[in-house]
């Protein structure tokens, strides 16, 4: 069927080639490995020692926190989640897109996905990284965080299974170990290539004991194959569930404006839609400084300013059948809570995260609008801007007005807060940019397979779907 | 075979795809098993031409999976359920939806490691060496070119294997010798490898040691602040108040509640007179002293040690910690020494309402009826550790109304 209908489309409507720039096997090598073969741009050094320096300020501030204590934030009550909480879905969120691109498009055989699958995994496996980070420092006394896990302990006692705080904890650690699988797993090939291609000793014995010994022999090609689409299978119902268990962590509270069953599907769509945003803030100027433009085509990034529009109506619509079932519930404690969050005391960041993350990203209806690179940049950063303030709305809001009126309290971060959620970023962008320096930031042994020659007799039929 | 010269097998080059699935699809029907083909990515359609088997890959994955989801379930139960049952919110022990979560997690934790690992060990992998890592051209093998190995080993090879590969279409074709010391890591790499393992195993090894033997300090706090809060313990001196004290006496004209009535016996434990009351103010019956059992068990058992004699878990520790880090400890009274034993119930009423020493009152947590209640049961821990009638019994109820 696909192929009749590949066949019949006619030359002006058929979709461009994934690669372009007429790239073949030697050439495809070539561009991903001598990113990691050769000295990088200068501004790499520079990125790489504001990164660090920002990670330093970060480690310094972490070293204060457990010393003092995590009073120096402005948690306090009834706001007692306050930016930890807010930076740890940001991030996890910004996690999804990763095993999203890799695991979902490679189920629904997108074969665009080849090119980004790999970046966008990396920025998963750091994003992540970063978003254990917070829940890890915020529960006071960080050296006690293993009691979280079902460790056999001094105390005798075992954690509460029946909370969805611990549910939470397999879940970001579960999504934190596969993903790391699925990247590792897709970069064997590519680093056994950069282990032949090495010249010097070191390189070569590195790139070595983390290629494993592979040959590309068929027979493991076989069982490689058939491993990461299992993979793939259990990571991609693993993303939906993983964002929505942390959506349980404000779902199962009895509070108003958090109890709420939209809350998964909604978390997940906006996971998405942060994590698509993520990759094109990152994607933009690295296929620019590493020269991967043949590989990641335009028409790839207008791929994910789709999605960007598409997840964005999704939590537009989110937003909206909130306030519908507030007043459709009669609900009164529910309806206030939703008129407080538009009218209330923190409308200044709910109008902000409305027009990052509906409004704006409207643009992309045009398509001269997705294929602007400066465009696309711009608001993909507006939608990272406005993604974390939906969670720091439904975060503080809720708590900020509570049942007790007498209670109710304006919340005020403090400088300390600022400055670790900036060094959150400073820990991302080390390991991201090492990343980019010394791993295949593409996948090559992918990429290879969309080309036409990959196929057997490629010359009768057009391209196969199939990988 | 073992006479020949060692040779591992015959190497062919091809350029593209085309030329080696057609080459694969001649080899294998020459009757070849022991060869492989090795390509820079998987090649549609090489695993029908070289009779390459569905792998067993998926099994091994859905029973991982099942393993997972079984052990998340009974984790779970075995936990919270079995070892360790405490109820939270009035919910169940075990639920079935509300252990769904965890379980769906391991289940596609361990189906992964399944996947992973699995993949790794049914290729032979991780392997430092392979003799076709010793041919300079075989690295263009996770680049560009396609690669068949017939191996020296397959029944059917022959001296002439390697002219008949070349016909198929290959671009070059080379035979690899099988060397005689396999490729090992530089020894540094070794050393590095040792090291590292031992410092993996010390942690492990630290928990072992650490749950079966027996801590002869407190653990080491590296922050203090729960051993020194900032706070004022009873009976203490404090500059914020006028009068000096930590501990606020009732308000005047406040009532506590179920003490409608401030200066009576019942409330004060002296008569009008201003002595202590000699006997108890309320009925003495079996169920009194019960009751003051039980209070007692709660509010003064923690220091006093449930035989009343000051012998608790909360002194014995104190007193092993005496004058480290500037405690200074005064050891809990022996309720059933002479004493005490001398002081009239109204005293002992006084000393729980008002507390004495280092002892904070307990008027806000005890209810009247209940302190004389436990004075009267101190009196009956007494007799009994000194073979007396407890002052319950009917027999002696005169002599406990004294």
């Amino acid at each position: 069927m696909a192929e009749v209908a590949a066949r019949e489309l006619p030359e002006s409507i058929k979709p461009p080639d994934l690669i372009q720039g007429g790239e073949d096997f030697t050439s495809i090598t070539n561009t991903v490995a001598r990113v990691a073969e050769y000295k990088p741009p200068k501004g790499w050094y520079i990125a790489f020692g504001i990164a660090v320096s920002v990670l330093g300020v970060l480690l310094a501030m972490l070293g204060y926190l457990f010393w003092k204590g995590v009073g120096i934030w402005g948690n306090n009550q009834p706001v007692a989640w306050g930016w930890p909480i807010v930076n740890f879905v940001f991030w996890v969120g910004i996690g999804h897109a990763g095993t999203l691109i890799s695991a979902v498009l490679f189920l629904f055989r997108q074969q665009w996905r080849t090119s980004i699958n790999r970046f966008a995994e990396a920025m998963t496996i750091f994003a992540v990284m970063c978003a254990g980070l917070f829940p890890a420092i915020h529960v006071g006394r960080p050296w006690l965080a293993y009691w979280l896990f079902p460790i056999p302990n001094q105390m005798r006692m075992w954690p509460n299974f029946r909370s969805p705080l611990l549910w939470d904890v397999f879940a970001v650690s579960t999504y934190a170990t596969v993903s790391l699988l699925f990247w590792y797993m897709g970069m064997v090939p590519d680093l056994a290539t950069l282990r032949d291609r090495a010249t010097k000793k070191l390189p070569r014995l590195l790139y070595g004991v983390f290629a494993l010994g592979w040959t590309g022999s068929n027979r493991a090609w076989h069982r490689f194959e058939r491993a990461y689409l299992l993979l793939a299978a259990l990571a991609t119902p693993l993303v939906l569930s993983v964002h929505s268990v942390v959506s349980f962590d404000f779902a199962v509270a009895q509070l108003p404006g958090w109890h709420t069953t939209i809350f998964p599907p909604y978390f997940v769509a906006g996971a998405i839609f942060s994590g698509f945003a993520m990759v094109i803030t990152l994607m933009v100027p690295a296929r620019q400084f590493f020269g991967l433009k043949n590989l990641v085509t335009m028409r790839h990034l207008e791929n994910m300013c789709k999605v960007i529009m598409a997840t964005g109506m999704m939590v537009g619509y989110a937003y909206g059948v909130e306030f519908f079932i507030a007043w459709y519930s009669g609900n009164k404690y529910e309806g206030f809570v939703f008129i407080n969050r538009a009218l209330g005391n923190y409308a200044w960041a709910y109008w902000t995260m409305v027009t990052c993350n509906v409004l704006l990203p409207q643009v992309f209806w045009f398509r001269k609008m997705r294929r602007n690179l400066v465009v696309m940049f711009v608001i993909a950063a507006f939608v990272n801007v406005g993604m974390w303030f939906e969670r720091f709305v439904i975060t503080v809001t809720s708590t900020s007005r509570d049942f007790l009126p007498s209670s109710w309290h304006y919340f005020t971060p403090t400088l300390f807060d600022a400055v670790i959620l900036l060094g959150s970023f400073g820990l991302f962008f080390t390991f991201f940019l090492l990343f980019c320096r010394f791993l295949p930031t593409v996948a090559m042994a992918e990429v290879k397979t969309v080309l036409p020659e990959a196929h057997p007799g490629h010359h009768h039929q057009p391209a196969e779907v199939e990988r | 075979m073992s006479a020949e010269p060692r040779l591992y097998g015959v190497l062919a080059e091809f350029e593209d795809v085309d030329s080696l699935v057609a080459a694969a699809r001649k080899v294998r029907e020459a009757g070849y098993t022991r060869f492989d083909a090795h390509t820079p990515f998987p090649v549609h359609g090489l695993d029908d031409a070289m009779g390459v088997q569905p792998t067993i890959l998926p099994w091994i994955v859905l029973l991982c999976g099942l393993i997972g989801l079984g052990g998340g379930f009974l984790l779970q139960w075995w936990t919270n359920a079995v070892d360790y049952p405490f109820v939270i919110s009035g919910k169940p022990l075990f639920g079935l939806p509300g252990a769904v979560p965890v379980a769906y997690e391991l289940t596609i934790l361990l189906a992964s490691f399944g996947a992973f690992f699995g993949m790794l060990a049914l290729n032979g992998l991780p392997k430092w060496y392979h003799p076709l890592f010793r041919v300079a051209r075989f690295s263009r093998a996770t680049s560009d070119r396609f690669y068949l190995v017939i191996q020296g080993s397959d029944p059917f090879f022959s001296p002439a294997t390697p002219e008949w590969l070349a016909s198929l279409g290959a671009s070059a074709v080379e035979t690899v010798p099988e060397p005689d010391e396999p490729d090992t890591p530089p020894r540094w790499f070794k050393g590095l490898t040792w090291i590292v393992t031992s410092l993996a195993l010390l942690p492990p090894a630290m928990i072992a040691k650490a749950r079966f033997s027996e801590m002869q300090h407190p653990r080491v706090h590296l922050v203090k602040n729960m051993d020194f809060q900032k706070k004022f313990k009873a009976q203490q001196a404090s500059p914020l108040f006028a009068d000096g004290r930590a501990m606020r006496p009732d308000p005047a004209g406040t009532v506590a509640r179920g003490d409608l009535d401030p200066t009576s016996t019942l409330a004060t434990g002296r008569n009008p007179d201003g002595s202590y009351a000699t006997a108890y103010p309320l009925a003495v019956d079996q169920a009194l002293i019960e009751r003051g059992r039980e209070r007692f068990a709660i509010y003064c058992a923690t220091c006093h040690g449930l035989d009343g004699r000051g012998d608790s878990m909360v002194a014995r520790r104190a007193l092993l910690r005496q004058g480290q880090q500037g405690t200074n400890w005064v050891p809990p009274a022996d309720l059933t020494g002479e004493a005490v034993a001398a002081q009239p119930p109204g005293r002992i009423f006084e000393t729980i309402s008002r507390g004495r020493n280092t002892m904070p009152g307990y008027s806000q947590q005890i209810r009247p009826r209940d302190r004389w209640a436990i004075a009267l049961y101190l009196e009956a821990l007494r007799q009994a550790q000194a073979g007396l009638d407890a002052p319950g019994d009917k027999d002696n109820q005169e002599e406990a109304g004294r």
